[in-house]
């Protein structure tokens, strides 16, 4: 699968807008070059403001323009955006449920040689717990333009999270992003897998080993962590009966929970997580940092063998 | 009670005398006390030391439409310090923004007043506030949005003395300066007293003026509670190019209330009932 970036994606979708409406403004804390802002400062200077390294600023700052009728989109990089302006953004864009994108990029671990202080592995949770905020992890650069397309026209406050690392395409121009919606993209019997972001590419690759083994993998996408699509993962899990989630994320608070949480109240069957057990990240390059904590189609496979043992 | 048209509202620099705003500031204190000691919960003593200010923004000086409150051409003003909002109700109750009977549901299960400003649940509130240094930010966010719209509106701002501790405030006292905000003025309510006791004490902040001037504000200090400066202070930041302006108004906690003043234990307390008597009194109110 050709790999590509979400960030790139972003930056373009962004000056796309920008082209049509002039209510689009974006905000970046120094980070415009990484997080491919950088693209939009270029092409719209004076609907650009650098905030500086100012985030908890940053997040005030938009929801005033949110405020006075703009649609402000906000990017740094996860850890600071949904850790270090965490009580900005639920006092001043939450509470009054204004119209604030935050999307970030350098999610999870593939962000690399940086290391632990810039790995945002609860980024996903520390969103999910402000009432009024949505929440979107895309798994390709396909997905990522409907998904910054979607969310500037939706009313209300929204994280989305991107990687640095590039990730393999998975969908063609046929996709149709469903705010709120899972989608199955491979049909089974025996066990539902349940990923986001770049894990729903490895989920495919350990179905494709599966089925080598007899074992038949169901693998819904669920880029919408929040609101979670209840009706689909109770209709997947009363086919299989089993289900494993797989997110490059804590296990902590994030699609798993989310996902275990809707299964539990409304259709209980044996889950099991694969995520970041609970740690803080380290240094390493990117995919070698997925391997390590068996963030891939090897983890996904030993995951649906326990659950297969647990569903008996 | 003093009552004027909506359309009284829609210019800037009214003519509306010291006295009269004196007469005004004094029913919106005896709202304030009543207010927290109807529900026994509340913050008096910042709500007094901000109430000159309040009144002077809204009756004098502040361009806005009680009938409309989301008039495109009205300037804003944002409570930074939420928490002293029962002289924001007050005034919005007594410049037509809701029926003043609408004061009695203050932090009340069944009320729209709530403990701290929501713009969802309260006309004439521009942002939500309550949490410290995050309003003067969404005021930068106003004013330049403002800009951007080529629009004349401005954007007033109050933040506490003890507020100025977050580190926030600085994050967007920075960025307004950055952006030359000649379209934003904040007020800074310098009554000197926190919750656990005098600013200096816990955390000094000072010293302020030079601080502001040092991050490139206009800065003009006056005493907050002489109408005559609140307004000469007001009037001079409409005519500052590129820079905002603060205005460093000193304050007294609990203005108005002789046993009340300079004590920081009617910061978040209410009157008990004999108390509130005497206050009302000392008000002027016939009891």
């Amino acid at each position: 699968m050709e790999k590509v970036s979400l960030r790139d994606a972003y930056g373009d979708t962004l000056v796309k807008l920008g082209e049509q409406d002039e209510r689009i403004v974006v905000f970046d804390a120094d980070l415009s070059g990484s997080t491919k802002t950088s693209k939009f400062a270029k092409a719209f200077p004076d609907r650009f403001f650098n905030m500086g390294i100012a985030e908890t600023n940053m997040m005030n700052v938009a929801a005033g323009m949110a405020a006075t009728g703009k649609i402000p989109f906000v990017s740094t990089f996860a850890i600071f955006g949904t850790g270090r302006a965490w009580e900005a953004v639920r006092q001043t864009i939450c509470y009054p449920n204004l119209s604030v994108k935050i999307v970030c990029t350098h999610g999870g671990i593939t962000v690399g040689e940086d290391g632990a202080s810039h790995q945002a592995l609860e980024d996903v949770a520390n969103m999910r717990n402000i009432p009024n905020m949505r929440i979107i992890v895309p798994a390709d650069d396909v997905e990522t333009e409907q998904v910054i397309k979607a969310i500037a026209y939706t009313e209300g406050p929204f994280y989305v999270r991107l990687s640095r690392e590039k990730f393999p395409r998975i969908f063609d121009k046929s996709y149709k992003f469903k705010l709120g919606k899972g989608i199955v993209l491979r049909e089974g019997e025996d066990v539902t897998v349940v990923a986001n972001g770049v894990m729903t590419s490895f989920a495919l690759l350990a179905a494709d080993i599966l089925e080598r083994e007899g074992i038949s993998i169901e693998v819904i996408h669920m880029p919408t962590v929040k609101p979670i699509d209840v009706e689909l993962l109770v209709e997947s899990a009363s086919k299989t009966g089993a289900v494993v989630t797989a997110e490059e994320h804590s296990i902590v608070g994030g699609l798993g929970s989310a996902v275990a949480e809707a299964l539990v109240e409304n259709y209980p069957v044996p889950v099991e997580r694969l995520g970041i057990p609970d740690v803080f990240g380290r240094s390493g390059k990117g995919w070698e940092l997925l391997h390590y904590f068996k963030l891939d189609e090897k983890g996904i496979i030993e995951k649906v063998k326990k659950v297969l043992e647990r569903k008996r | 009670m003093i009552r004027f048209e909506p359309s009284f509202f829609t210019e800037r620099n009214r003519d509306i005398d010291e006295a009269t705003l004196s007469v005004i500031a004094r029913e919106v204190r005896k709202d304030i006390l009543k207010m927290t000691s109807a529900v026994n919960s509340g913050h008096p003593g910042g709500a007094m030391s901000a109430t000159d200010i309040i009144v002077t923004l809204y009756y004098y000086k502040m361009r806005h439409n009680p009938e409309d409150p989301k008039w495109e051409k009205r300037d804003r003003f944002v409570l930074s310090k939420g928490h002293v909002c029962p002289a924001l109700y007050s005034v919005l109750a007594r410049t037509g923004y809701f029926p003043f009977e609408k004061l009695n549901e203050f932090r009340r299960i069944d009320g729209d007043l709530q403990g701290h400003p929501d713009m969802r649940k309260t006309p004439g509130i521009e942002i939500s506030t309550g949490s410290l240094g995050h309003g003067i930010g969404a005021a930068v966010g106003m004013a330049l949005a403002l800009k951007l719209d080529k629009s004349d509106s401005r954007v007033y701002c109050m933040i506490g003395d003890g507020e100025a501790q977050e580190g926030s405030v600085w994050e967007a006292t920075m960025a307004a300066s950055h952006y030359n905000l000649d379209n934003l003025c904040v007020i800074l309510d310098n009554n000197n007293l926190q919750i656990d006791g005098p600013v200096d004490e816990i955390m000094s902040i000072y010293p302020m003026m030079e601080k502001w001037r040092a991050f490139g504000w206009h800065v003009i200090e006056i005493n907050g509670h002489d109408f005559g400066e609140i307004k000469a202070a007001l009037d001079e930041a409409d005519t500052v190019k590129y820079k905002p302006t603060m205005i460093v108004a000193k304050t007294v906690k609990g203005k108005g209330v002789s046993f009340m003043e300079n004590r920081a234990e009617w910061h978040g307390k209410a009157l008990p009932p004999d108390l509130l008597r005497e206050a009302l009194k000392e008000l002027g109110e016939i009891v």
